[in-house]
């Protein structure tokens, strides 16, 4: 069955597909229909499960992590200030081992209001342990929570599934919808055996000194390091259940490519085209797409710009200082290896700027007409 | 003679980290023997963070989750949400703070699932200031009282946060004083905590011997003349309206008793003490005008 559906209400209806048992949350624009379809569908019986209508983002993330801790399959959802006021507790989550699912809505931080699309507010969170999914599209979007769940629940940590607020959040795409019988098989219910349970008493989270703490941190890095086979392993059964596989990263047209685009999310997908048109002018240019950005999935990029000359990574943030995030990131991956390409960091379509077929056009011109970027951040399409 | 009520059944062990004279450590006891096993807490810090034990220990017979310092409530309610999601309604939730992760950084989400009336107990143990972190103010904390952030020269002037008004102003279907000096009285309230749904509060006063400059042997000399002077009176609300107090003393102890044995008053001058002493007399004849309205 196919259904017409806004990315917030892919979100939703992933959530619903899964079985979630808990949802607590608060309004934020523009999340916020993710979880008012949540809420009719608790109300209206189609969905079992508790809504927690809390008062706050960092309620909303104490509420899952008490509800996952107890055995539940929680969700949340929500964007930019509502993410940052949650940030302490995303660690909570992380430290606890809680395989929590939320949706992101990428929205700029503000000062001043804003209410558009930029990364900075998730990749704030880079840090915290959280997995962190990057959608093209809404169909990828609905699949990501399924998905999701099935990978967190194996490794138990939680993931981020981050839509570009708008381009995707509001935009309506047909969406093909999975039979909830073959989502029950693929995806079996949520049964953590660290679970607090009268029956059989635990304390979690005690007072640890250096004597075991840094044994716990090793072990979240060894989960991490783990999920990078779940998530290809569980993407591939994806594709068996269902018939869309999922990667790590998606290489498109990148085998041969002299100049590889490297971005995420909505705009990876308008960079298809651009990739394409270029190819017919004779150009070879290619796509690397992030899907999974934590773990980081270093092999697939290497082994994706390993035979590139030059990269080009866009980044719609930027850590003050030091430039796009990805960028770091991506250079970081190729640093020492033999032809290692020239990478050129671009900054654009901070806080909603539209990034069109022409600017990305304009981004892999750049790479051409320059041997080595001429500075670490390059800014494109700003007014000054 | 009158029979005893309280449990014999222990769910809470020797080995824990309290100081001598904790009444945070004796309210926990008398507590969970009104609870019983079948109670989950969420412990944000406090105290409680360090008395159960360091990792991979803990002094409780009943699963324990420690969450962060404003998150008592909210981690409550998800845990509550799970309960019912996974048919264990039989499970009593609750959130077991301090006076600071109560009053202070954790009023928001207290105040948010009292206003949904979640289905949880909420437990303060009042010790009067952030003890754990080494006895600074916090909104609980009396005034006068010295602490490291009000040093006898910087006094706190204002009183104490009347949190069980503020309780109440949300309606919730009970909430209670307790005193570790009055353990029938606080046992029999956490048993009728159990047996109401919704969000029920209890405040205890649980004096702290380093934090209030006393001796451990006066503990529950002092949690009895904080009933016995009107300072922290006894007393039950239903519904946010209709008050009863459960001790009435015939004649209140005068607050200089209360007062004069503790370290952290040391400095009081007789007209300190007058003030206190008013304040007290208007905030119990308060009380007894409202036990009045509606009560029995």
């Amino acid at each position: 069955m196919r259904k017409v559906l806004m990315g917030n209400h892919a979100l939703s209806e992933g959530a619903v597909l899964s079985r979630v048992q808990v949802i607590a949350a608060y309004p934020i624009t523009p999340q916020t229909q993710v979880v008012e379809l949540l809420s009719e569908k608790c109300a209206d019986g189609t969905l079992n499960a508790k809504f927690v209508k809390v008062e706050s983002e960092h309620s909303a993330m104490a509420a899952c992590i008490g509800a996952s801790a107890a055995g539940a399959r929680a969700f949340t959802a929500t964007s930019a200030q509502g993410l940052a006021l949650m940030h302490e507790v995303l660690h909570w989550a992380v430290g606890a081992r809680l395989p929590i699912v939320m949706g992101n809505i990428n929205r700029a931080m503000a000062p001043p209001w804003t209410i558009w699309t930029d990364q900075t507010d998730s990749l704030a969170q880079r840090d915290t342990g959280w997995m962190q999914v990057y959608c093209q599209n809404n169909q990828e979007v609905l699949d990501a929570v399924i998905l999701s769940y099935k990978v967190s629940e194996q490794v138990l940590l939680p993931t981020m599934i981050v839509l570009d607020a708008f381009f995707l959040s509001h935009t309506y795409e047909v969406v093909e919808m999975p039979l909830q019988d073959k989502v029950d098989k693929y995806l079996p219910p949520y049964n953590n055996p660290y679970r607090m349970d009268v029956d059989d008493p635990h304390t979690f989270g005690g007072l640890t000194g250096p004597d075991w703490y840094f044994e716990l941190r090793y072990n979240i890095e060894q989960a991490m390091e783990e999920a990078k086979d779940v998530w290809k392993k569980e993407g591939a059964l994806y594709g068996e259940y269902f018939g869309r596989k999922y990667d790590l990263v998606d290489a498109y047209r990148c085998e041969d490519a002299e100049v590889i685009f490297v971005a995420v999310a909505t705009v990876a997908s308008t960079a298809r085209v651009v990739v394409d048109e270029m190819r017919k002018e004779g150009k070879k240019v290619g796509l690397l797409r992030l899907f999974v950005f934590r773990p980081f999935p270093y092999e697939d990029v290497r082994s994706a710009l390993g035979n590139a000359k030059k990269v080009v990574v866009m980044d719609r943030n930027i850590s003050f200082g030091a430039g796009g995030i990805f960028y770091q990131e991506v250079k970081s991956a190729m640093y020492g290896m033999k032809n290692e390409p020239v990478i050129f960091g671009i900054v654009s379509g901070l806080g909603g700027r539209d990034i069109t077929p022409s600017h990305i056009r304009e981004m892999i011109e750049y790479a051409y007409k320059h041997d080595e970027p001429e500075k670490d951040i390059i800014w494109m399409g700003v007014k000054v | 003679m009158k029979k005893l009520t309280i449990p014999y059944e222990e769910h809470m062990t020797s080995g824990h980290l309290a100081c001598q004279g904790c009444g945070a450590a004796l309210c926990m006891r008398l507590a969970l023997k009104g609870l019983g096993a079948k109670t989950m807490f969420a412990i944000p810090a406090c105290c409680w963070s360090v008395i159960d034990g360091p990792f991979p220990y803990s002094s409780l017979k009943v699963p324990l989750f420690h969450t962060a310092f404003e998150t008592a409530a909210a981690t409550a309610s998800g845990m509550r949400a799970a309960m019912e999601m996974l048919g264990r309604e039989d499970v009593n939730v609750v959130a077991w703070a301090g006076d600071g992760g109560t009053f202070d950084i954790g009023i928001q989400a207290l105040s948010g699932a009292a206003e949904r009336n979640d289905n949880i107990i909420y437990i303060c143990y009042d010790n009067e200031a952030y003890m754990n972190t080494g006895i600074q103010r916090s909104s609980a904390t009396p005034p006068k009282a010295w602490t490291t952030t009000t040093p006898v020269k910087f006094p706190k002037e204002r009183p104490k946060k009347n949190l069980d008004e503020i309780m109440a102003a949300h309606r919730i279907p009970y909430l209670a004083t307790a005193s570790i000096a009055y353990p029938e009285d606080l046992v029999k309230k956490v048993k009728k905590a159990v047996s109401i749904k919704g969000t029920k509060f209890l405040h205890v006063i649980c004096p702290c011997p380093p934090g209030w400059k006393t001796a451990p042997e006066m503990t529950i000399k002092l949690a009895k003349l904080a009933v016995q002077t009107c300072i922290f009176p006894l007393f039950e609300v239903e519904d946010g309206i209709r008050y009863k107090i459960n001790i009435k003393p015939k004649e209140p102890v005068p607050v200089r008793e209360y007062l004069s044995i503790q370290g952290r008053f040391r400095h009081l001058t007789d007209e300190d003490i007058d003030e206190v002493q008013e304040m007290v007399d208007k905030n119990w004849k308060l009380l007894l005008k409202k036990a009045e309205l509606f009560g029995e």
